[in-house]
């Protein structure tokens, strides 16, 4: 039982997954973060048989980091979604194959695009402007294919994305609780989806960062205007 | 038939010696020089860079890498074999942190590093590699720099302030007459640069330094900022051999005059007889001066 989307605007793409983890009926968990980092523009939100998930998500990770360091800048979101799709495409052909599907999101800063891929645990790979996996399949593809529009805000696409969550709510008789993340030029930010205005928080945030950068900066450029000062009466002394 | 001992490198010779092992040093020997100086809350390395070709482009040319977030390596030696070395290494960085989630300690790394090394001096078809190398990082949760080297043999040791590769004994020496504990950041950089001009002559553009700050927070200066700190040691330098100089003339002065004194004292004790020796001999006492 799970439930994850993921939709892209004109320069960001939002991803958002539900934090249950159980078996069958039984929920054991519900603060369970099922979307990881792979970069700092890239992010997946990964679902299906636990355990596998979790060992390949970190597979993943590792390998993306490596990719990271032995060539001094990250995959690209496009040539990591080939890479994954094609672990999962060799998984799936061998003595024990991983049971994942998963969501990549990422933007591309080389032309500043926005990339959303579906990729199941066969070894599918779609280049979509929204998508769901899970129940979410089921409720709320309607929803965003109704609501989503090409070059929208981000403001627009988080309504979109509450109400793709809202339609699930209704529609599925289990509750889930989500978390969700916007990914842009600056990388990944958490998306807080109880939030009046989660963007306006985001930017506060942001901007009080630039702030708090900004007065580290003039502090470590006022010493030595200050050091000569502090000096003259160690001098005049001697 | 002593030659054939260096054939197979499985072979030891007669007196115990590994011979392919004992080139590989002499290949880090032959290489650029690289120093690492730890301090008291950061570490630095500093390599020498061959300077590049005409039409070569510079930025291709590494000779620091990193090899997780929080440990940065510098080699002597064969670049190439080099190369092959830190690929291994960030494999076995990253394999760490898939099977126990957690980042390398500076110590397990080297520990691995040299093992490699150690096994291409025990397996057949092989060579050693022709490379020294200086790991520095700090460890996870921890504050404490750290600063290791190993060798072609698979030799690994812990240390304040090292040097490998050309000269490597003159700037080691260098280290151990100039290390002090607890240095600052300033002060460390300024260790490594001031070490490594002892080999480099051409100065502040054929240096490299990088600066590992604290967990993660690694840093390489620019090059004007290296020129800052060669011209700032420069003038020191110049400072010092004036006051040297002028030690040295006040002494020779100094010397001099008492010299002089002394010689006077013994002219007019010689110029009574001579004057009352002969009319002719005036010009004798001029011609000793």
């Amino acid at each position: 039982m799970e439930c994850s989307f993921g939709i892209t605007g004109k320069d960001y793409v939002l991803l958002a997954s539900d934090m249950s983890a159980g078996r069958s009926i039984l929920q054991f968990k519900s603060d369970e973060n099922k979307i990881k980092e792979l970069g700092p523009h890239l992010a997946m939100a990964y679902g299906g048989e636990p355990g596998d998930t979790n060992n390949f998500a970190d597979y993943i990770e590792r390998n993306m980091r490596l990719y990271h360091i032995r060539h001094h800048h990250a995959l690209l979101p496009h040539a990591a979604s080939s890479w994954i799709r094609r672990s999962l495409a060799d998984s799936i052909r061998s003595r024990r194959p991983y049971s994942v599907n998963l969501l990549l999101a990422g933007f591309d800063t080389t032309d500043d695009t926005p990339h959303l891929y579906w990729i199941d645990y066969l070894g599918t790979k779609a280049v979509v402007p929204y998508a769901a996996h899970g129940m979410g399949m089921h409720v709320s593809l309607s929803t965003m294919d109704k609501y989503w529009h090409p070059n929208q805000d981000r403001r627009d696409g988080v309504d979109v994305l509450k109400k793709a969550i809202a339609e699930a709510q209704h529609r599925l008789s289990i509750k889930f609780t989500f978390n969700a993340i916007i990914i842009d030029k600056d990388g990944i930010h958490t998306v807080d989806l109880a939030a009046e205005d989660p963007i306006g928080k985001i930017e506060a945030e942001k901007a009080a960062k630039a702030e708090a950068e900004a007065a580290a900066a003039a502090a470590a450029a006022a010493p030595p205007a200050a050091a000569p000062e502090a000096s003259a009466p160690v001098a005049a002394a001697a | 038939m002593s030659r054939s001992y260096d054939r197979a490198l499985t072979v030891f010779s007669p007196d115990g010696h590994l011979f392919q092992v004992e080139y590989a040093l002499e290949a880090v020997r032959r290489g650029t020089a690289a120093v690492g100086v730890r301090g008291k809350s950061c570490v630095v390395l500093g390599v020498e860079k061959k300077s590049a070709l005409q039409l070569q482009d510079p930025r291709t040319v590494r000779k620091v890498a990193m090899l997780d977030d929080h440990i940065c390596v510098a080699f002597a030696g064969l670049t190439a074999d080099g190369r092959i070395l830190i690929d291994k290494a960030r494999v076995e960085c990253q394999s760490h942190r898939l099977t126990v989630e957690d980042p390398v300690t500076v110590e397990y790394i080297t520990k691995h590093v040299a093992g490699i090394q150690q096994k291409y001096t025990q397996s057949g078809g092989v060579r050693p590699f022709g490379i020294s190398t200086l790991i520095v990082g700090f460890d996870p949760n921890d504050t404490v720099p750290h600063l290791f080297m190993t060798e072609p043999s698979g030799i690994y040791s812990a240390w304040k302030a090292c040097a490998i590769g050309r000269a490597s004994k003159t700037v080691r020496e260098f280290l151990e007459k100039n290390y002090t504990e607890n240095l600052d950041r300033e002060l460390t950089i300024k260790l490594a640069v001031k070490s490594l001009l002892e080999v480099v002559q051409t100065g502040a553009k054929n240096i490299e330094i990088s600066v590992m700050e604290s967990y993660g927070v690694v840093r390489s200066l620019e090059q004007t900022e290296i020129e800052a700190i060669v011209s700032q040691i420069e003038s020191e330098k110049e400072a010092e051999a004036e006051r040297k100089r002028a030690r040295l003339a006040a002494t020779q002065a100094g010397q001099a005059s008492m010299f002089a004194s002394a010689l006077s004292a013994a002219g007019t004790g010689a110029a009574t007889p001579s004057q009352a020796d002969a009319s002719g001999a005036t010009g004798e006492g001029s011609d000793v001066q």
